[in-house]
C-alpha cells in the first residue's frame, strides 16, 4: 500500500492503493472515473487508453507507482469547456455503435493528431490498430480523424 | 426562443393549408384567415401526465418521455424504436427524453436478439404514437369546439386551420381524460409524411459516449459496492475438488472467498458454471486474490474434448448418408450420372463473442429483494432466472438495463446476472461482478463448430440439376437438454433448408453431433457456417459452368417467384414468421445481387494479386448481397473495399443500417481471417486478444459502401444479416487473387 499523487485532468489528486494497482483500476475504483474502460487488462485492446504526460498509454498496464507526480488525462479531461475537435468530428461522423471502445479510440486519436496534424492512412492505421472496436466502426473512425485533421466538425 | 417557435409554426401552417386546400376544399369554407390573431398555448398543468401506453408519457410541460424497452448494444435500437413512435406522434425530437425500461413483461418482448426489434415493434410503436396523436388532436378539437378533422398534430402541438397552436403539454391532462381509441380506428401516417423514418437521426447517447459519460454495465455508482471475480471450472461441467484460499485472503483488500456449486448436465443457458468467488474492496485486489487461489478441479465428462478432432469426426458423418430434412427429386442418383460435379468439404471452428465489454453486472441484495444493473440483452429472462435461483418474489427483483458494450448474443444468456445476484446475497455486499477477458474467452457459450459436405451436379446442358448439402454441428439445444443430438429445424433453416436456387434435385441432410462446451448463438448463428459453404460452392459451380459468378447466381435462381419452402421441408423455419407475411422472394434476392454488381463495378479488371468475390444470403428475412475486394501479398489479405446491397423493407434509420453493415463487414473479417477457438483436454486454449484475435483497423475493409433498396415492404432486421455473406464473398475474392479455394475458416494461406 502506498499514497500516490498525480495531476488528473488538471487537478492534483492523491490516492491510496497497492503499488502495483493498474492506473485503470485506480481511475475507475478509487476515483470513480468510469469513462476509461476495461477490455483486456493486457495492453491488447486500447479500451483503457489515457494520456500520461501527453503520451497515449494503456492504463490497464501502467502501475500507479509509476504515475507518481505525472500528468494524467482521461476522456473526462479533454473537453472541460467545450467538446474537443476530435469529439466533434466523432459526432459529425456518427462513429459510435455500442460506444464502449470509443473513449479509448478518441484518446488515441487525440494523441495522434497532436503529434501528426495531417495523418496519412498509414499514420492512422499505425496509431489506431492497438484499439479494437468489436462493433467495427473503423471506417468512421478513419473518416472522423481526417475530418478533425481538416479542422471541420460539421 | 419565442420568435423561433412562431417561425416554425408559420411555415407549418402554410404547408398544412396548402395540402388541405387541395384535398379538402369543403373543409376550408367558413375558415378565418387571420395571421395576426393566432393563439398559442404550449404548456399546461406541470403535474399532468398523459400516458396512453406503457411506452409513452407526456407531461404538462410538454416533455415527451418515450420508453426504450429493447437493449442498446450498438444497433441504435434505443433511438430507432422511440423515433418510430415519435414520428407517428409528431414530436419535436429535441423535446423527447428516452428512458430505458427495466425488465418487465408489461413492455412485451424485451429479448433483444434475433434481429427482430424493428420487425416486431415497428407496427406496435406506430400504433402507440398514432393513438396518442389522435387523442391529443381530439383534446384540441374539443378545446376549440371544432370537428377533429379540422385540426392536425404538428411539431409537438396541435394546430387548427387558423394557425392556432395547442402544445402537447397544454393538452396532456385533457387528452388523459379521453377514452383510448379502438385499434381499428387508428389512422397511421402515410409514408410520404414521415418526418424521421427513412431519414438520418443520430443516436440519443452520442454525446454521452464521446465524452465518457455513458453508463455501461459497471459504471453505475452503488454505495458500498465490492468487486467479485470468480475462478470457474476450466472444463464446462467440471466440478471443484478442493481449494485453498489462504494466500488469497492475505492479499490486501480481499474480503471473502467462498464457492458456488457447479451444475449437473445439462448446463443450461442461464446457470452460472460455479467455482470459487473472491470478493474484494477493489478490482485489482480481487484479481490478485483470484490469482493466489489454489484450486483443483474434477474435469468431468467433457475432460477429453478436442474440438479440432471433433470437427474431423463430424466430417466423417457429413460424408455419410444422414437424416434427410429436405428432399426434392433424387439428388443421389442424379449426382451419380452428372456430367460434371463440384464437391467440397467445409470446416468451421468454435468462435467466441468477445464483446468489447465483458459480461458483468451489479447486484444489491438486501432484505429478500435484489436490484440489478446489467448490460443484458434479455432483462425479463435475467429477472426470471434471478428470481428462480434465489427463490424471490418477482416484484422483489428489479433489473435495470445499462448500455451494453456489445452483445452479439452473449448477453442474452443471463448466467452472469445470476452470478452477481448470488454473490451479493452470499457476501452481504452490493457486488460489482466482473468477467475478465480471460473469463470471457474461456467460459463463453461458443459458436458451434461445423463440418459440411456439398456435392452439386451439372448436366450436359450446363444446368445445375442436383444439390446435396450435409451439415453436422452441435445444436444450441444441447446446452439445455441432453437429447438434442442433431441440429434443429430452425438451425438448419439458416442456409440449408432455405436453399433458394432452382435446382430440381435437392437433398439436405444432417447427422449426430454433441456439444461438449456450452454452445450458444453468435451474431447470425448457423448462417455463418452455411452461407460460407454454399457461397463458396456456388462460386466453384460458376467456374465449372464457365459463367461469371454473379451471373451464375442469377441463372440458378430461375424465374422470379415466392418459394414455397414449407412444402419442401416440414422443418423449414421462417424466423418465426409465416411465408404469407414474409415470403421468400427470389425477385428481391436477385435485385440485391444486381445492385451490388453495379455499385461495385463488378467485372472490372483487377491487378495481379487482387480479386473481387461475391456472395448473397437472406437471413432474418433480410436480403443481402456482398462484394469484397482483396489484395493478397505474402499471405496477408488486405481489403480495400467491401460493398453491400440490402433490402430490409422500410429503412427506419438508414444511417444506423449502414453502420450495422460497416460493422458486419468487420465482424465477418474476424470470422474469415482471424478468430478461432480450439478446445483441448476439455479446456479452451485461447485466453485474450493475443491468441483469440479479432479484426483491427489495419486488417478490416478500408471502405464499406452500403446501398439500401428503397422499399415499402415490412421492415426486417439488420443486426445479423450483414455477417453471413461477407466471409464467402471474401473467400471467393481470395480465390480470384490467388487461385486457392478456401474450405476452412479462418483462412490460412
Ligand atoms: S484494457 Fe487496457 S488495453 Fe485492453
Ligand atoms: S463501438 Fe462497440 S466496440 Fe467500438
Amino acid at each position: 500500500m502506498g499514497t500516490f499523487k498525480m495531476n488528473l485532468n488538471g487537478d492534483q489528486v492523491e490516492v491510496e492503493a497497492l503499488d502495483d494497482t493498474p492506473l485503470l483500476w485506480v481511475l475507475r475504483d478509487h476515483l470513480g472515473m468510469t469513462g476509461t474502460k476495461y477490455g483486456c487488462g493486457k495492453a491488447l485492446c486500447g479500451a483503457c487508453t489515457v494520456h500520461l504526460d501527453g503520451t497515449p498509454v494503456r492504463s490497464c498496464s501502467i502501475q500507479i507507482s509509476s504515475v507518481e507526480g505525472k500528468n494524467v488525462t482521461t476522456i473526462e479531461g479533454i473537453s472541460k469547456t467545450e467538446l474537443h475537435p476530435v469529439q466533434k468530428a466523432w459526432i459529425a461522423e456518427d462513429v459510435p455503435q455500442c460506444g464502449y471502445c470509443q473513449s479509448g479510440q478518441i484518446m488515441s486519436a487525440v494523441a495522434l493528431l497532436s503529434n501528426t496534424p495531417n495523418p496519412t492512412d498509414e499514420d492512422i492505421e499505425t496509431a489506431m490498430s492497438g484499439n479494437i472496436c468489436r462493433c467495427g466502426t473503423y471506417v468512421r473512425i478513419r473518416r472522423a480523424i481526417k475530418r478533425a485533421a481538416k479542422g471541420g466538425a460539421s | 426562443m419565442n420568435n423561433e417557435k412562431s417561425k416554425i409554426f408559420k411555415v407549418d401552417r402554410r404547408t398544412f393549408l396548402k395540402t388541405t386546400s387541395i384535398t379538402t376544399t369543403g373543409l376550408l369554407l367558413g375558415m378565418q384567415f387571420s395571421c395576426s390573431s393566432t393563439t398559442k398555448k404550449l404548456s399546461g398543468d406541470p403535474t399532468a401526465n398523459f400516458s396512453p401506453s406503457v411506452y409513452l408519457n407526456i407531461n404538462g410541460t410538454g416533455e415527451v418521455t418515450i420508453i426504450a424497452h429493447r437493449s442498446e448494444m450498438g444497433t441504435g435500437i434505443r433511438t430507432s424504436l422511440p423515433l418510430v413512435l415519435g414520428d407517428e406522434l409528431e414530436v419535436d425530437w429535441k423535446q423527447v427524453k428516452v428512458v430505458q425500461a427495466v425488465g418487465d413483461a408489461k413492455y412485451g418482448d424485451q429479448n433483444t436478439d434475433g434481429s427482430y426489434s424493428v420487425r416486431m415493434f415497428y407496427p406496435i410503436m406506430r400504433k402507440a404514437g398514432a393513438t396518442a396523436r389522435m387523442m391529443l388532436e381530439q383534446a384540441a378539437a374539443n378545446e376549440w369546439k371544432v370537428d377533429v378533422s379540422q385540426v392536425k398534430a404538428k411539431d409537438h402541438g396541435v394546430v387548427n386551420e387558423n394557425g392556432d397552436v395547442l402544445g402537447f403539454g397544454y393538452l396532456a391532462d385533457k387528452a388523459a381524460q379521453l377514452e383510448v381509441p379502438d385499434e381499428s380506428s387508428l389512422k397511421l401516417k402515410s409514408p410520404d409524411d414521415f418526418k424521421f423514418i427513412g431519414k438520418k437521426t443520430s443516436i440519443v447517447d452520442l454525446e454521452d459516449i464521446v465524452t465518457g459519460k455513458a453508463i455501461f454495465g459497471l459504471d453505475t455508482k452503488v454505495e458500498g459496492a465490492k468487486v467479485a471475480i470468480i475462478r470457474r471450472p476450466p472444463v464446462p461441467g467440471g466440478k471443484l475438488k478442493s481449494y485453498n484460499a489462504d494466500a488469497a485472503l492475505q492479499v490486501p483488500g480481499v474480503l471473502k472467498v467462498f464457492t458456488i456449486d457447479s451444475p449437473d448436465f445439462p448446463l443450461q443457458l442461464h446457470r452460472p458454471l460455479g467455482g470459487v468467488v473472491v470478493v474484494a474492496d477493489n478490482t485489482w485486489s480481487a484479481i490478485k486474490g483470484r490469482d493466489a487461489l489454489k484450486v483443483e478441479w474434477d474435469k468431468g465428462v467433457n475432460g477429453k474434448y478436442d474440438s479440432v478432432n471433433y470437427v474431423e469426426s463430424m466430417m466423417k458423418r457429413a460424408k455419410a448418408d444422414g437424416t434427410v430434412k429436405r428432399e426434392q427429386g433424387s439428388a443421389g442418383s442424379e449426382l451419380a450420372k452428372a456430367s460434371q460435379k463440384v464437391e467440397a468439404d467445409y470446416r468451421v471452428h468454435h468462435l467466441s463473442h468477445t464483446p468489447m465489454e465483458t459480461p458483468c453486472a451489479i447486484a444489491n441484495f438486501k432484505d429478500e429483494k435484489v436490484e440489478i444493473w446489467a448490460p443484458t440483452q434479455e432483462p425479463q429472462w435475467a429477472r426470471a432466472a434471478v428470481r428462480g435461483t434465489l427463490g424471490l418474489k418477482e416484484e422483489n427483483v428489479t433489473v435495470n438495463v445499462t448500455l451494453l458494450g456489445g452483445g452479439f448474443g452473449r448477453k442474452s444468456k443471463p448466467d452472469f446476472v445470476v452470478e452477481a445476484a448470488m454473490v451479493s446475497k452470499e457476501s452481504g455486499f452490493p457486488i460489482k461482478l466482473l468477467w475478465t477477458r480471460e473469463d470471457d474467452v474461456q467460459h463463453d457459450f461458443y459458436h458451434a463448430n461445423c463440418a459440411q459436405h456439398i456435392s452439386a451436379g451439372i448436366d450436359d446442358s450446363g444446368k445445375v440439376n442436383a444439390w446435396l448439402h450435409r451439415t453436422v454441428f452441435p445444436s444450441i439445444g444441447s446446452t439445455s437438454t441432453s437429447d438434442a443430438n442433431q441440429p434443429s429445424g430452425a438451425e438448419l433453416s439458416q442456409g440449408v433448408l432455405d436453399f433458394p436456387y432452382d435446382v430440381p434435385n435437392v437433398s439436405c441432410q444432417t447427422n449426430e453431433a454433441h456439444a461438449q462446451v456450452r454452445v450458444g448463438w453468435l451474431r447470425s448463428v448457423a448462417n455463418i457456417n452455411h452461407a460460407f459453404a454454399v457461397g463458396c460452392t456456388l462460386d466453384e459451380i460458376a467456374e465449372k459452368r464457365g459463367v461469371d459468378p454473379a451471373q451464375n447466381l442469377i441463372d440458378m435462381l430461375g424465374a422470379d417467384r415466392n418459394i414455397d419452402l414449407d412444402s419442401m421441408s416440414t422443418e423449414f423455419w421462417n424466423y418465426e414468421e409465416s411465408l404469407e407475411e414474409y415470403p421468400w422472394s427470389t425477385a428481391r434476392f436477385k435485385n440485391v445481387i444486381e445492385q451490388v454488381k453495379s455499385m461495385s463495378g463488378w467485372g472490372k479488371a483487377m491487378p495481379a494479386g487482387s480479386g473481387m468475390g461475391i456472395a448473397a444470403h437472406r437471413s432474418f428475412l433480410t436480403y443481402v448481397a456482398c462484394v469484397v475486394e482483396v489484395e493478397v501479398k505474402d499471405g496477408r489479405v488486405k481489403i480495400p473495399k467491401a460493398y453491400y446491397a440490402v433490402d430490409c423493407g422500410v429503412a427506419v434509420n438508414p444511417e444506423r443500417i449502414k453502420a450495422q453493415f460497416e460493422g458486419g463487414a468487420v465482424f465477418g473479417t474476424s470470422i474469415a481471417l482471424k478468430s478461432k477457438i480450439t478446445v483441448r483436454q476439455g479446456a479452451v486454449e485461447q485466453s485474450n486478444f493475443h491468441d483469440y484475435q479479432v479484426a483491427r483497423m489495419n486488417e478490416s475493409p478500408m471502405e464499406t459502401e452500403v446501398f439500401i433498396v428503397q422499399s415499402n415492404e415490412k421492415p426486417t432486421g439488420v443486426g445479423e444479416p450483414p455477417v453471413p455473406p461477407f466471409a464467402p464473398a471474401l473467400c471467393n475474392a481470395v480465390y480470384k487473387a490467388t487461385g486457392k479455394r478456401i474450405r476452412e475458416l479462418p483462412i490460412s494461406l
